[in-house]
């Protein structure tokens, strides 16, 4: 049970990531990559801002991957977030798990996604052509 | 007691800085923390929600704050 944890200000690289989940043990893996998208609701967005409160943000994903390994049967969890401001079809998040066998690598690399973005300190500002907003400060 | 209350997202533009300053009884629970902020920051009142961290952790309404423990605000997270 290996996991690796980086919160980056510098290009995510997926390449690296798979290179560092993969290994001889493992049946599988499975990766889910963030891309910022061009629009919500209908409107265009042009960019993105991410913040983080480093150290909590880091306690927290430690605890997501160890609840992972709780649950799953995995072997190595990568989870990279980028803070700063994005671009288009620039990547925030990867998540990476490698496991025996696809079941659990799907079923971790889902939940670690779907908890960060419910528990991890970060979040993101989506900038408009006409203003700014934090996404889900407000109901 | 002073605390010093580190601010993120829009907590941050709310307070207008990236920490503030708030006095406190040296019993002060996380509620009592909250009541104070809401008062001299009525728009937290606003958002979704908003949690306290106490020393990189989440923290209940009934835990106690210390003055040399590392306090944030937290609002409504949106990573990934």
């Amino acid at each position: 049970m290996t996991t690796q944890i980086k919160i980056a200000d510098t290009h995510l690289n997926p390449a690296e990531c798979i290179e560092w989940v993969m290994s001889p043990e493992a049946g599988g893996i499975d990766i889910f990559i963030g891309t910022v998208r061009n629009a919500t609701k209908g409107k265009t967005v042009v960019k993105l801002d991410f913040e983080c409160y480093e150290a909590m943000a880091i306690k927290e994903m430690e605890k997501i991957a160890g609840q992972a390994f709780d649950r799953w049967p995995v072997q190595k969890i990568l989870v990279h977030h980028r803070t700063g401001t994005l671009q288009i079809a620039e990547i925030p998040v990867i998540i990476a798990v490698a496991a025996a066998h696809r079941g659990a690598a799907f079923e971790a690399c889902r939940y670690i996604i779907d908890t960060l973005k419910q528990t991890v300190p970060i979040w993101k500002k989506e900038f408009f052509e006409d203003g700014e907003v934090w996404v889900a400060a407000h109901p | 007691m002073e605390v010093n209350v580190l601010a993120f997202g829009i907590a941050k533009e709310i307070f207008g800085a990236s920490s503030i300053i708030i006095t406190l009884t040296n019993d002060a629970t996380v509620s009592n923390l909250k009541y104070l902020l809401e008062h001299q920051y009525p728009k937290l009142k606003q958002l979704a929600s908003y949690m306290i961290a106490v020393n990189n952790e989440y923290a209940l309404d009934g835990d106690t704050v210390h003055q040399h423990d590392e306090i944030a605000i937290i609002p409504p997270v949106s990573g990934g």
